[in-house]
């Protein structure tokens, strides 16, 4: 039965799909693999006697011809997503034991197409952290350890944890600069953050709201184009939401790649990257190019900037959708002498470090005498980002870059070290900042036996061309590492 | 940006001990926008409602709510604009205004800081002096409108130590009509908030009611040598009457001239006006001013407005008060004056329109205005639940044009009217007011006043004063109900005039 985890999604819907196995069942041996890797410490909360009864609900109405996207799949669902009647927390101390009495949009769509969510996964605080170790909940442990702990990347270290460890078919995960990628290049698993606006952000608890964006960690890139097609739709509730049609991803996966012009940006190869790194993305150009894709070298002259404007634009709007925390109408409250002190005194308290941090930049680049020279110079910075690729669209179609610059590291080095863990988002935040669709897929090991991953970027709602490349990376890399279960 | 070129009148001046100042004055008026929901929830805004009955999820400020713009509240707003003959800006955005407030959930206003809906435009404003005179007509420039939400309601005195909130108002959206600082006297500015509300109420975007806040006024006052220099000013907030506006103003100018004289100088702040005592006092100084940290809304799109849009929303702009003074001074023949007053708000110039429909324009002026809204005034009661309906006041004027009964038997039967006792037919009947137009016997009552008062008689013929005498013997003598016309006739014959 322990089998069954083992299983891709496409290959779980499959055979429940044939009465091999059922949804109970299916749900029942991922709990077991949750419980067994408890120490992971990937769950926040887990909502195994649910699931089960959800699972039980899906065979049912599978027996009666009602069958959905993920019918009786069991899934996790990151914290950050709010869950009607389960506690939702950020990661954060602030929220307290805050049960939402609403449900996101992605995950009502989700549960509305079948899923069973085995529980809320762990996170760096309000996702804001590379190493998922911010997390109020503690740090979640990589399943791929060398002698020490290594952490699983973030800000959505518990998705990817889970993923990679077989404790679920696949979660939902969040992006703000690279949240979903870097977490799935550090654990062997893949992940897409999509275009901008593909899915809703109504119900998903806010960092930068012009940056966030769900997208799934999946175990292939098949799974990821079947959970993003379910979570993916337009909603009214969301002013940014994109009023459009949802395509069949999972039917561009496989699909040749023939003739297609993969850009290759030089800006990407920056100083102090590890010699593997590079190997591996010159390894996977040769892949691109043996599938039949033309590569074209491209410029992306404002990448430089990049990083630095994300960390202002991030943490201005960050500064501001974090000021519902007061105490005042939910979650954690401590009293303080007066209306000032009780302020200060919760958020203190109930903020951690790194969200105070980035609080106060945010608040300093949106100050009077700052604003120009921080904020509105980082949105011009945007422009010309956007601009870049632009450019770069009238020579390719999608761009082929490494999705993390290291491989996963150990738990605690890069903690008190702030500029050296934003590095972390080098690859990743260009997307997040023009607002494109991006893709880690696993591609190969480093020297330690540790996964790297490989990104590729699409144009603007352009996912097709983002799987159908990802899916022949995939291919070509045959990438059927597992880590050692050490954990039990 | 702070150009005050206009010079008052010198009439408007303070004299002080140093010689004359002037008043500079602009006005922020928040007025609620008209709509059944709220600026970027669903929630209703009916007033009056039990506490925290009408809050969303998003008013609230839960983790993961977003707004979504009530594209009502944009027509509304744009309305506005056009009622002010002010550009409509095609781009506008919305923007946070962060601050921490327990009335606020978000913690930060959604608000439109660098883009405003709505751009300059401008009114043209009749200051009324104490007497009720009109004075000269005054153009005051319109800086900006933009909307934003209200924010909740704190209630400090429920309890000893606690703040309690009320959400009700929380999101609800608000147009920010900014002036430019155009206005020389408490008088200006209390008459350009008339209009404003004049203008918003015949749109239909906001009710202007001042008493629950609907439509108040932040007041900005500094005073300067006349033509000279721009003072330091001071913001007085949230003033929500007419009169409190022009009590607020007199107020403060007179405490910056007195500080000025006294060879001190002038605190840039934010006061607070306690109308009880018909003084400003210091809310917050400049030094305690927030950083607003203003920032575009990443939860919104920029607001993109057809040009086609607006010029719906223009070709169904309904006629505007001024445009009702025009046409009722052309088409009625009517005073400025008359049509000021007749004009002062759409219900009044409805009421009139119906009685003047069919009737004789200036006498249906006459009647509306002197006895209806002297009687009304007089009763304290408004237009709105005037016991004589505009059908009622129209058919007395039918019954004086058709002769059933005079002028002077008109008012005794409108104060009857005015007193609850039916329309003017009812009250004829009941009271037997209708009036004489038989010939035979008005002459018979000429006679008996004639025969009554023959000295009198003889002396008319010298002195035909005395016929105004005889009128009133004869007027009395049928209880008021003889034509007078026809008397006059028939006594100039009888005395020989």
């Amino acid at each position: 039965m322990s089998d069954l985890t083992k299983l891709t999604l496409e290959a779980a819907l499959a055979g429940m799909a044939a009465g091999d196995f059922s949804s109970e069942e299916l749900t029942k041996a991922h709990i077991d693999a949750c419980m067994d890797g408890a120490d992971l410490n990937a769950f926040i909360t887990t909502t195994f006697e649910d699931a089960i009864e959800s699972a039980k609900a899906s065979d049912a109405r599978r027996k009666s011809g009602e069958v959905g996207l993920l019918e009786g799949a069991p899934l996790g669902v990151k914290d950050l997503f709010c869950t009607e009647g389960v506690k939702t927390t950020a990661g954060s101390k602030i929220l307290g034991d805050f049960a939402p009495p609403y449900e996101s949009s992605v995950t009502a769509n989700m549960k509305a197409d079948g899923m069973v969510m085995l529980g809320k996964l762990n996170l760096d605080e309000f996702a804001m952290g590379s190493s998922n170790e911010t997390s109020h909940y503690g740090p979640v442990i990589n399943p791929w350890r060398k002698g020490e702990d290594l952490v699983p990347g973030g800000s959505s270290g518990g998705s990817a944890a889970a993923v990679g460890a077989d404790m679920c078919l696949g979660a939902t995960a969040t992006d703000t600069g690279g949240s979903i990628r870097q977490p799935a290049s550090f654990t062997g698993t893949v992940g897409i953050k999509p275009t901008y606006g593909r899915c809703s952000r109504w119900g998903v608890v806010a960092f930068a709201s012009s940056l966030d964006q769900a997208g799934p960690i999946a175990k292939t890139v098949k799974d990821s184009a079947i959970l993003l097609e379910s979570m993916a739709g337009y909603d009214p509730k969301d002013s940014t939401s994109l009023n459009i049609d949802v395509p069949k991803w999972s039917e561009s996966c496989g699909k040749s790649v023939k003739g297609l012009r993969i850009g290759i940006p030089k800006e990407y190869s920056i100083d102090g990257m590890p010699g593997e790194i590079q190997s591996l993305w010159d390894q996977g150009i040769a892949w691109m190019k043996d599938a039949g894709a033309e590569i074209v070298p491209i410029t992306l002259p404002h990448t430089k900037y990049a990083l630095p404007a994300y960390y202002v634009v991030a943490p201005a709007e960050a500064s501001s959708n974090l000021a519902r925390y007061d105490g005042m109408r939910y979650g954690l409250r401590v009293d303080g002498k007066d209306l000032t002190d009780t302020y200060d005194r919760t958020r203190t308290e109930g903020f951690g470090k790194e969200v105070r941090r980035r609080i106060m930049i945010g608040t300093y680049v949106l100050s009077a005498g700052y604003y120009d020279a921080y904020y509105l110079r980082a949105q011009k910075v945007r422009t010309r980002i956007v601009q870049d690729f632009e450019n770069a669209w009238q020579t390719c179609d999608a761009i082929l870059t490494p999705t993390a610059p290291s491989a996963p590291f150990a738990v605690g080095r890069k903690l008190n070290d702030p500029v050296k863990m934003y590095l972390n988002d080098i690859f990743t935040v260009t997307t997040n900042l023009a607002g494109l669709p991006g893709i880690s897929v696993p591609a190969g090991l480093d020297a330690d036996g540790l996964p790297l991953g490989l990104q590729i970027i699409g144009k603007a709602l352009d996912e097709d061309t983002v799987f159908k490349a990802a899916s022949a990376l995939e291919k070509a890399a045959g990438f059927t590492a597992k880590p050692e279960k050490w954990w039990k | 940006m702070f150009t005050a070129e206009r010079v008052g009148n010198p009439r408007d001046y303070i004299k002080g001990e140093t010689g004359d100042w002037e008043i500079i004055i602009g006005l922020e008026v928040h007025a609620q926008v008209a709509s059944n929901s709220k600026l970027f929830s669903g929630s209703a805004t009916e007033y009056g409602q039990a506490p925290n009955s009408q809050v969303s999820l998003v008013d609230a400020g839960m983790p993961g709510m977003l707004p979504v713009v009530n594209e009502f509240c944009v027509e509304q707003a744009v309305k506005t604009g056009l009622g002010l003959n002010a550009q409509i800006n095609l781009f506008s955005r919305f923007d946070r205004k962060n601050y921490f407030y327990v009335d606020l959930p978000q913690g930060y206003q959604i608000s439109q800081f660098e883009h405003p809906i709505v751009g300059e435009g401008e009114i043209d404003v009749l200051p009324i002096d104490a007497d009720g005179n009109t004075l000269e007509p005054v153009t005051v420039g319109i800086e900006r409108l933009h909307l934003e939400q209200d924010a909740g309601k704190s209630v400090h005195d429920l309890s000893p130590d606690e703040t309690y909130v009320d959400l009700n108002r929380c999101g609800v959206a608000l147009m920010e009509i900014v002036s430019k600082p155009d206005m020389r006297s408490p008088e200006e500015a209390s008459a350009y908030v008339d209009k404003l509300r004049g203008i918003v109420r015949a749109l239909g975007t906001c009710d202007g009611d001042m008493e629950k806040g609907n439509l108040r006024a932040d007041v900005n006052v500094s005073v300067r040598k006349p033509g000279g220099e721009l003072g330091t000013r001071c913001e007085i907030k949230n003033v929500n009457s007419l009169r409190f506006i022009r009590q607020a103003i007199n107020y403060e100018a007179r405490r910056h001239i007195e500080i000025i004289e006294a060879g001190g100088t002038i605190d840039q702040e934010t006061r607070l006006f306690d109308s009880e005592k018909g003084e400003t006092r210091t809310m917050r100084s400049k030094e305690d001013a927030h950083d607003y940290r203003y920032f575009p809304d990443p939860d919104l799109l920029p607001l993109k407005l057809e040009q086609s849009f607006v010029d719906r929303v223009k070709s169904e702009l309904p006629e505007l008060p001024d445009q009702i003074k025009a046409r009722f001074m052309d088409q009625y023949g009517l005073s400025e004056y008359d049509a000021r007053i007749l004009t002062a708000d759409k219900t009044k110039s409805d009421f009139y329109e119906s009685v003047a429909k069919g009737r004789d324009a200036k006498i249906a002026a006459n009647w509306t205005m002197v006895e209806l809204f002297g009687a009304l005034n007089k009763a304290g009661t408004e237009l709105e639940d005037s016991p004589v309906s505009a059908d009622m006041l129209g058919g007395l004027i039918d019954r004086i044009a058709d002769k059933t009964i005079s002028g002077k038997i008109a008012k005794e039967v409108f104060e009857r009217m005015f007193g609850g006792e039916g329309d003017a037919d009812t009250i004829i009947e009941a009271q037997g007011l209708k009036q004489v137009t038989d010939m035979g016997a008005i002459e018979k009552m000429v006679d008996d006043a004639i025969e009554a008062n023959a000295a009198q008689a003889e002396k008319a013929k010298d002195n035909p004063k005395l016929l105004g005498f005889f009128v009133g013997q004869v007027m009395k003598a049928s209880g008021g109900k003889a034509n007078p016309q026809a008397v006059n006739e028939i006594l100039r014959k009888k005395l020989g005039l």
